[in-house]
């Protein structure tokens, strides 16, 4: 009906020359909605494609990605880990207020007259609200959950605007660092595990960062703003961050310069009891918190055996606001191949680096001791520690992997196909495939009352599958059923008047199978 | 300072001041969740998890795949796809982009998914969680957000192959589940709409009578009945002659009777459905899976005639006839009404599963002969009484038996 209105509108502006470009906007919007409501058939037009910024997951990538989820939980239950899962929106008065600028992001819903709601933007804040409202003081959770953020999609590089989040968390007053280890300890498991070359993890400390910009002259109203600029040492080169914060934030050359030497150490606990007696840095009793519990975590990462893979990095900036203490951050060390990198990632001369591209973290986190305190009316403060697996990016290169590889990605799996040899044997192949079922073995058939053969083990080789019973009439009046192995051909025959031996068959040659893979 | 660090500063500031709690500004927390939604914890995701990996491995075990769609659709790929449903949708604000709805289900998203893709051929299942804005009640379980678990067949196959694979599934599933004995009740949409057209209802009227014999296992028949006549403008007798047919239920012995049923035997859909349902439970059978089908019922008696009058005023006869039935060894019984309807007697043997009925009418009693039906079949053998004793109806009787 609006658009009735507007063509009258147009109509009746005909001879109006200037009306010509608005004329042509109203056109072109009738057109779309006539190709929308199928023009004079009365076809409806489908348009085809999912949100911007979202994708589906085929078969294949959800074989991958089923996975890569068994590999991480499997690590988190090893640890004794619960799951707690959330609606997938909150009030929008729960997300308001917690990401700082990032809260242009968040998308809403839209007002239809009931409460205000909004996607969750990360599975931090639903489990400080999730704590706060069941008054829980004490937990080890891991959560895995899609969230929700509306910036610039670039599909390319594996920004998507709904993305899974892999979270672990330990909240509860414990004795210090000992949960913090245990996080870095799953990281290394996960990462290891998940067989993704080699990478290594970096600590810091937010309480050193605020000491050594204190000690190096940073004003305090400054600490947050060059913090991020600080952050941004994995992707540009130290002079290009010096000149940011000289120029755009408004430090002295000296302050920033002090940084640079402060930010240019790595080590591990030799370098935390270093700064302990450096007559700058020893200054800020902060920074000394900070470094005391950084050696007491490098005892605790000797104790599990993984400090080959973690460097103390001082350059190390987290960008999220609510960190207070301990950071850490996952890298891989190289690429396996070469999709073209983003130009600001080309670049191996990062400060501290041994050669070699990073792609990027693939695990991050921290202490957080205020959140779920902002959550509590009584402000009850529970402190937490976590890390976030990158698995997005992880998928993305295990796709990769997959696509490189001869090996193929099976979609099913089916263990056997029940397949005739002859016209007019569907009840034979009915039948059989209940009795597999029945004992718990996966199995197929072909739909069709007389397939051919060849169609039948076809099928076999285009899925995966690796053995194949075969009814055949004379097989079936001499009582056998013929068990081939689809890649090799070699065939079991064995009797089926007794289907339980027909299964014990088909289990055995499973069993020889996979020994032998 | 630029304008963002500023709104950083404040945004820190008030953090702060919230934390500190002045007297003033204290921040109000709203701790709950939005309606209609609810989290998990612990051991509800520890049972869920036991639940899906039951399920899960059932699919697999029939050869299924799995896919994932994203939470939001297109606002136009839902829209015309959920009638009068749709008003139950969840919209995106308009930020500035496309228009986004939360998904309604897994069907229309597979539907577009199988489009997109040029898919011909898949069998898949898909878990995950949709979305409905109505009225929760939370105590009967009923959320605005919930997983659905779907598997689905796509393709074009020989007939109800896949169609009986999916009853399959779902017996193996409910089975594992250990949840206690069910049945799974099947029909056939052309079966329906042949014996809607057979009992005289106008096509137009098709959906929405069918909406009401829908709600035959939440209401009496009287009451399903009076709302076709009262409110949808059915001929009393129309519903009358949906009433026996939808009391109807059995296995491939029903579907084999009904394609020899004078009035629904005229409705070509209605033959089509049937010979499909009969060829269902023939795969049924060989699935193994046909006693958790519509009333393949164990039998709690082992009644093998019921004795039955057509007319009124027969009582008398019915008790002779029955007890010389007895007097024979033969597992008899009888309503124990004076003037039962007909329907009546015949609905009892199927709910019972009593395979033979001998009806007592008044022009055979004057012809000297009783009327021996088989229930399921509906095939009639005539036998003789002369002898005022009944025992050449007892011999038929043994005889079919």
């Amino acid at each position: 009906e609006h658009e009735e209105e507007i063509l009258r509108g147009i109509k009746t502006q005909k001879g109006n020359p200037s009306s010509s470009g608005r004329h042509r906007i109203e056109v072109a919007k009738l057109l779309e909605l006539k190709a929308q409501l199928g023009g004079d058939d009365g076809k409806q037009t489908f348009v085809l494609k999912t949100a911007k910024g979202t994708r589906d997951y085929n078969p294949k990538q959800m074989a991958i990605r089923e996975k890569v989820f068994n590999t991480i939980v499997s690590c988190f239950k090893r640890h004794g880990a619960e799951t707690i899962d959330t609606p997938v929106f909150e009030l929008k008065e729960t997300l308001t207020g917690k990401y700082g600028e990032d809260s242009k992001l968040i998308y809403d819903l839209k007002d239809q007259g009931g409460e205000l709601l909004s996607l969750r933007y990360d599975l931090t804040v639903p489990f400080a609200r999730y704590l706060a409202m069941n008054k829980i003081t004490n937990i080890k959770r891991y959560h895995i959950a899609k969230v929700y953020r509306r910036d610039n999609p670039a599909m390319t590089r594996g920004r998507y605007r709904e993305f899974y989040q892999c979270d672990f968390d330990i909240a509860g007053q414990y004795d210090p660092m000992i949960p913090d280890a245990e996080c870095l300890k799953i990281v290394y498991e996960i990462l290891s595990e998940l067989d993704l070359g080699d990478f290594h993890i970096k600590v810091n400390d937010r309480r050193i960062l605020d000491g050594m910009f204190a000690v190096c002259g940073v004003p305090d109203e400054k600490f947050r703003t060059i913090c991020s600029t600080v952050d941004k040492l994995d992707k540009m080169l130290w002079e290009d961050v010096k000149n940011e914060m000289v120029k755009e934030k408004g430090l002295t050359e000296e302050a920033a310069d002090q940084i640079g030497e402060y930010v240019s150490m790595q080590g591990g606990m030799d370098l935390a009891e270093r700064l302990l007696h450096d007559p700058k840095l020893s200054q800020s009793k902060q920074a000394c918190a900070g470094l005391t519990d950084m050696k007491q975590l490098f005892s605790y990462l000797q104790l599990f055996q993984i400090t080959d893979k973690v460097v103390f990095d001082l350059s190390l900036a987290r960008g999220l606001d609510y960190y207070t203490g301990v950071i850490y951050e996952a890298v891989l060390c190289q690429t396996l191949q070469a999709p073209t990198p983003a130009p600001a990632e080309q670049n191996g001369a990062v400060s501290g680096e041994e050669g070699g591209v990073s792609v990027g973290s693939v695990a991050g986190g921290g202490r957080y001791d205020g959140l779920v305190g902002m959550f509590d009316p009584k402000g009850r403060k529970v402190p937490c520690v976590g890390v976030s697996i990158g698995i997005e990016r992880i998928f993305s290169i295990m796709e990769q992997k997959a696509e490189l590889s001869a090996e193929k990605v099976r979609t099913t799996e089916t263990q056997v196909l029940v397949a005739s040899a002859q016209k007019n044997l569907l009840e034979e192949r009915l039948r059989l495939t209940a009795e597999l079922w029945n004992a718990g073995i996966k199995a197929e058939l072909l739909y069709k009352k007389n397939p051919k053969l060849l169609t039948q083990l076809q099928h076999c080789e285009e899925t995966g599958i690796p053995l194949v019973a075969i009814l055949g009439e004379q097989e079936l009046k001499d009582g056998v059923v013929k068990v081939r192995n689809v890649a090799t051909r070699e065939e079991v025959r064995k009797a089926s008047q007794s289907k339980h031996e027909l299964n014990i068959t088909l289990l055995k040659t499973m069993c020889f199978m996979m020994l032998h893979e | 300072m630029t304008v963002s660090q500023i709104d950083e500063e404040v945004a820190k500031l008030l953090e702060l001041k919230a934390q500190l709690g002045g007297d003033d500004g204290k921040q109000t927390f709203v701790l709950k969740t939005a309606k209609g939604t609810r989290d998990y914890n612990p051991k509800q995701m520890a049972i869920r998890e036991k639940v899906f990996n039951t399920i899960v491995s059932c699919f697999k075990r029939h050869g299924a795949e799995t896919i994932d769609t994203p939470v939001f659709e297109l606002k136009e790929t839902l829209t015309g796809k959920y009638g009068e449903d749709s008003k139950l949708i969840y919209d995106l604000k308009d930020q500035g982009g496309e228009l986004l709805s939360l998904r309604y289900d897994l069907t229309v998203p597979f539907a577009r998914y199988l489009a997109m893709n040029k898919i011909t051929n898949i069998k898949r299942y898909h878990i995950a969680k949709v979305y409905r804005r109505d009225n929760p009640a939370m105590t009967r379980g009923r959320y605005r957000e919930f997983y659905q678990c779907d598997f689905d067949i796509a393709g074009q196959y020989d007939p109800m192959i896949p169609d009986a694979e999916c009853l399959k599934i779902v017996y193996e599933i409910l089975s594992e589940l250990d949840l206690g004995d069910f049945h799974i009740k099947v029909n056939d949409r052309r079966i329906l709409d042949g014996m809607f057209a057979v009992c005289g209802v106008p096509d137009e009227k098709f959906r929405t009578i069918c909406s009401t014999v829908d709600k035959l296992d939440k209401m009496l028949w009287e009451d399903v009945k009076n709302e076709m006549v009262k409110e949808k403008g059915l001929t009393e007798e129309a519903a009358d002659q949906i009433g026996e047919y939808v009391s109807m239920q059995g296995g491939m012995d029903l579907a084999e009777r009904l394609l020899h049923d004078p009035k629904l035997s005229q409705s070509k859909q209605a033959c089509a459905g049937l010979t499909d349902m009969k060829q269902l439970f023939s795969y049924l059978q060989l699935f193994q899976i046909t006693d958790k089908l519509s009333a393949e019922k164990v039998r709690t008696t082992e009644t093998q005639v019921l004795v039955a009058s057509a007319q009124k005023n027969l009582l008398e006869e019915r008790l002779r006839l029955t007890a010389e039935l007895w007097n024979a060894g033969i597992k008899a019984e009888l309503l124990y009404k004076k003037n039962p309807k007909l329907l009546t007697q015949l609905q009892h043997c199927e709910e019972t599963g009593i395979p033979l009925v001998a009806i007592l009418g008044e022009q055979e009693l004057k012809d000297g002969v009783v009327k021996v039906r088989n229930v399921a079949t509906r095939e009639e053998v005539r036998k003789a009484s002369q002898k005022r004793g009944w025992g050449n109806v007892c011999s038929a009787v043994e005889k079919i038996l």
